[in-house]
C-alpha cells in the first residue's frame, strides 16, 4: 500500500477538523489516499463517509482497548499499515501529536511538526514548517519511508470533497500490554454557554503577565472601553484563573476579531494559531524578546499592569 | 523512586535565532540557556521530593554540545542531584527520532521510575519528544500535563485537550511531559547555584551512552532539511516602548485610525 495514510481523530465519535482538512490536503495532490480511524464498535457506514472528505479506502482499527482515547494502543494499531505507506499524515491536536511521535519512534522515521504544507513527488514527501519564530520556512524530504507529517493546527481547511462513500476495510488490532497500561480515569467536557468570544469584534486576551487572578477586573475594564469580550491563553486556563470556555488557541478557540489586545500574552505557538487571522494586533509585554512582537502590529513593551488602566482612561476620555 | 529529567539547551531568547545556511541547522554560536519549557519539569520534580514523596534521586539528562553543560548546570541549581551529558560530534545534525533515540537510551540506564519532560522545546516548537521517548522506553506516557499526582505505584495525571480536560492514570514507571502552566518555577538562590558546582556532571560519549551509531547526528537523520526561505512578506508591525504608561495615547491613536474606536 505505497501512497499517503491520513490517521482521522475523532473524539467519541467526533470527527477533528484538523485530521478532515489534511485528508482533503492529501486528496488534493491526487494519488489514492487512505484513511485511518480507531476506536471500538466503529460503524462501517460512519467509516465510509470518510470518502465524502477525500479517503479511496478507509481502514478501520477497532478493538476495545482503543475506546479509551489515548494513544499509545493506537500506536500499536497503525503501526503495521504505516510501514507500507509513503507518508503517515496527521492534524493538529494533542493525541493526534502523541500518536505520530510514537509512531516515529516506532517505525524509525522522520517526523515534520508544524507542517503548513506537504507534496509527494518522485523522491518521496517533501513537508514545508515555519521554523524560528515563524522567520523562516523550511522544506524538509525524508531519507526514509514512511514519512511522518504532523500539520499546523488550522493550516488545512476541512471542506467536504464530495459525497462519496470509501471502502472500508477492517484491519488486525494487537495491543501490547504496556502501551495500553495507563488508562482514562475521567473525562472533563469544556463547559459551555458563556460569551461566545467566536463572535467577538474586539477581544482582549490575557496571559499569565497579568501576574495573577486578581488583575482579571483591570483586563475586563479595557475590554469594556473597547466594546469587546475578554478572552484568555491556555497557559491562565490551565492555572484555573477562568474558564476553557474563554480560552484561544489550538485546544481552544479559533477567532479572528478586527482587534485583538493581547495583554501579558507571550505569543507561543499553541496560542498564535489560534489568533494569528485577526485584522489588528496590539501586544502589551515586558518582554522585549516574546515572541507575539514578532507578529503584532503594534507592539508596547512596559509593564501591562501599567499600561492597561491608562489605556482603559484614554479610551473613556475620547 | 527516582526521578530523570530531560532537557535541553537552546538559544537564549536574547540571542538573535538563525539558520546556518552552509548545515541548514539551528545556530548555536550565539548565547544559550536551559530551555525555559523544562524549569517546570525540573520544578515538578523538586516538589513531588518536597511534597512528601519517597524520591532517591532527581537526575537531569541532556545530549547536547558541550556548552551544555552550563544548562545542566542550572539544572543542578534548581533541584537535581546529578547530571548527564551525552556529548559527542556525531551526534550533531540529529532529528528528533534520533535525540529520542538517545535520551531513551541514557535514560535507561538511569534507573527511573518517572520520567519527566517539558512540553516543548523552545527553539523548535516540537511538542512529540516525550511520546517519542516513552515508545522506544515501552512505558505509558501522559503529554502536557497541567496537574500530577504521583503516589506509590503510579500517577495520576490532569492534561487539557481540544474538548476539555482528560485525567489519565498510570502505573511507573511512565513518562510525563508537562504544561508550562504546571507550576511557577522558582529561582535558583545563590547557595543552591554554589552547591551545583559540587554536584556529579557525568559526560559520556555516544558510545558510553549505548547509542546505535546508525539512527543519531546528520548521516542518521531520516528527516532532511532541503531548503530555507523567508515566509510570505507581512507588514512590519511597529513596536514602542512604554514609560509609565506614557504608550496609551499611540495605542488610541492607531486603533482611531483603522476606525476601531
Amino acid at each position: 500500500m505505497a501512497g499517503l495514510l491520513v490517521y482521522i481523530h475523532h473524539d467519541d465519535g467526533e470527527l477533528s477538523p484538523q485530521s478532515l482538512g489534511v485528508l482533503a490536503k492529501a486528496a488534493s495532490l491526487g494519488g489514492d489516499v487512505t484513511a485511518f480511524l480507531a476506536g471500538s464498535g466503529v460503524d462501517d457506514s460512519w467509516a465510509g463517509s470518510l470518502g465524502g472528505h477525500g479517503a479511496a479506502k478507509v481502514l478501520v482499527a477497532d478493538d476495545g482497548a482503543l475506546a479509551g482515547g489515548l494513544s499509545q494502543p493506537i500506536v500499536d494499531a497503525i503501526e503495521s499499515p504505516a510501514r507500507e505507506a509513503d507518508a503517515v499524515l496527521f492534524g493538529a491536536g494533542v493525541v493526534s501529536a502523541d500518536v505520530a511521535a510514537g509512531l516515529a519512534a516506532r517505525v524509525g522515521s522522520g517526523i515534520n511538526c508544524e507542517t503548513t504544507d506537504f507534496t509527494l513527488g518522485d523522491g518521496g514527501a517533501v513537508a514545508v514548517r515555519p521554523a524560528l519564530g515563524d522567520t523562516v520556512m523550511v522544506e524538509s524530504s525524508f531519507a526514509s519511508s514512511p514519512a511522518i507529517i504532523l500539520g499546523r493546527a488550522n493550516a488545512f481547511a476541512s471542506e467536504p470533497t464530495g459525497s462519496g462513500t470509501a471502502p472500508v476495510e477492517r484491519v488486525e488490532v494487537t495491543v501490547q500490554e504496556w502501551s495500553s497500561a495507563a488508562r482514562m480515569a475521567g473525562r472533563e467536557q469544556a463547559e459551555t454557554g458563556g460569551v461566545d468570544i467566536t463572535e467577538a469584534d474586539v477581544l482582549v486576551a490575557f496571559g499569565r503577565g497579568i501576574g495573577g487572578p486578581e488583575n482579571i477586573p483591570v483586563v475586563e475594564q479595557l475590554a469594556k472601553a473597547l466594546g469587546g469580550e475578554v478572552a484568555a491563553t491556555r497557559a491562565v486556563v490551565d492555572a484555573g484563573w477562568t474558564s476553557y470556555s474563554m480560552q484561544v488557541g489550538q485546544t481552544g478557540k479559533t477567532v479572528s476579531p478586527k482587534l485583538y489586545v493581547a495583554c501579558g500574552i507571550s505569543g507561543a505557538i499553541q496560542h498564535k494559531v489560534g489568533m494569528a487571522n485577526a485584522g489588528v494586533i496590539v501586544a502589551i509585554n515586558k518582554d522585549v524578546n516574546a515572541p507575539i512582537f514578532e507578529f503584532a502590529d503594534l507592539g508596547v513593551v512596559g509593564d501591562v499592569l501599567t499600561v492597561m488602566p491608562k489605556l482603559t482612561e484614554a479610551l473613556a476620555a475620547r | 523512586m527516582n526521578i530523570a529529567v530531560c532537557v535541553k539547551e537552546v538559544p537564549s531568547g536574547t540571542s538573535h535565532k538563525r539558520l546556518d545556511p552552509a548545515t541548514n541547522r539551528l545556530d548555536r554560536s550565539g548565547d544559550s540557556e536551559l530551555n525555559p519549557f523544562d524549569l517546570h519539569a525540573l520544578e515538578e520534580a523538586v516538589r513531588i521530593r518536597e511534597g512528601g514523596a519517597d524520591v532517591g534521586e532527581i537526575v537531569a539528562v541532556c545530549m547536547g554540545p558541550a556548552s551544555a553543560q552550563r544548562a545542566l548546570q542550572k539544572a543542578l541549581a534548581l533541584g537535581a542531584d546529578r547530571a548527564v551529558l551525552v556529548s559527542d560530534d556525531s551526534l550533531a545534525g540529529s532529528d528528533i527520532a534520533g535525540t529520542a533515540h538517545v535520551l531513551a537510551a541514557v535514560v535507561a540506564k538511569q534507573d527511573a521510575d518517572l520520567v519527566l519532560l517539558g512540553q516543548q522545546a523552545a527553539d523548535a516548537d516540537c511538542y512529540v519528544m516525550a511520546a517519542a521517548v516513552a515508545d522506544h522506553l515501552e512505558r505509558p506516557v501522559v503529554t502536557q500535563v497541567a496537574d500530577l499526582t504521583v503516589h506509590g505505584s503510579g500517577i495520576r495525571a490532569k492534561r487539557q485537550t481540544e474538548h476539555g480536560y482528560d485525567v489519565i492514570e498510570a502505573p511507573l514507571p511512565a513518562v510525563v511531559s508537562v504544561s508550562d502552566a504546571i507550576n511557577t518555577p522558582r529561582l535558583p538562590s545563590i547557595k543552591a547555584i554554589m552547591g551545583a558546582k559540587k554536584k556529579p556532571l557525568e559526560t559520556l560519549s555516544a558510545a558510553d551512552a549505548g547509542v546505535d551509531a546508525g539512527q543519531v547526528g546528520e548521516s542518521g537523520a531520516h528527516s532532511v532539511v532541503r531548503s530555507v526561505a523567508p515566509p510570505a512578506a507581512k507588514s512590519a508591525g511597529v513596536t514602542i516602548e512604554d514609560s509609565g504608561g506614557d504608550s496609551a495615547g499611540q495605542v488610541v491613536e492607531l486603533l482611531a485610525g483603522k476606525g476601531l474606536i
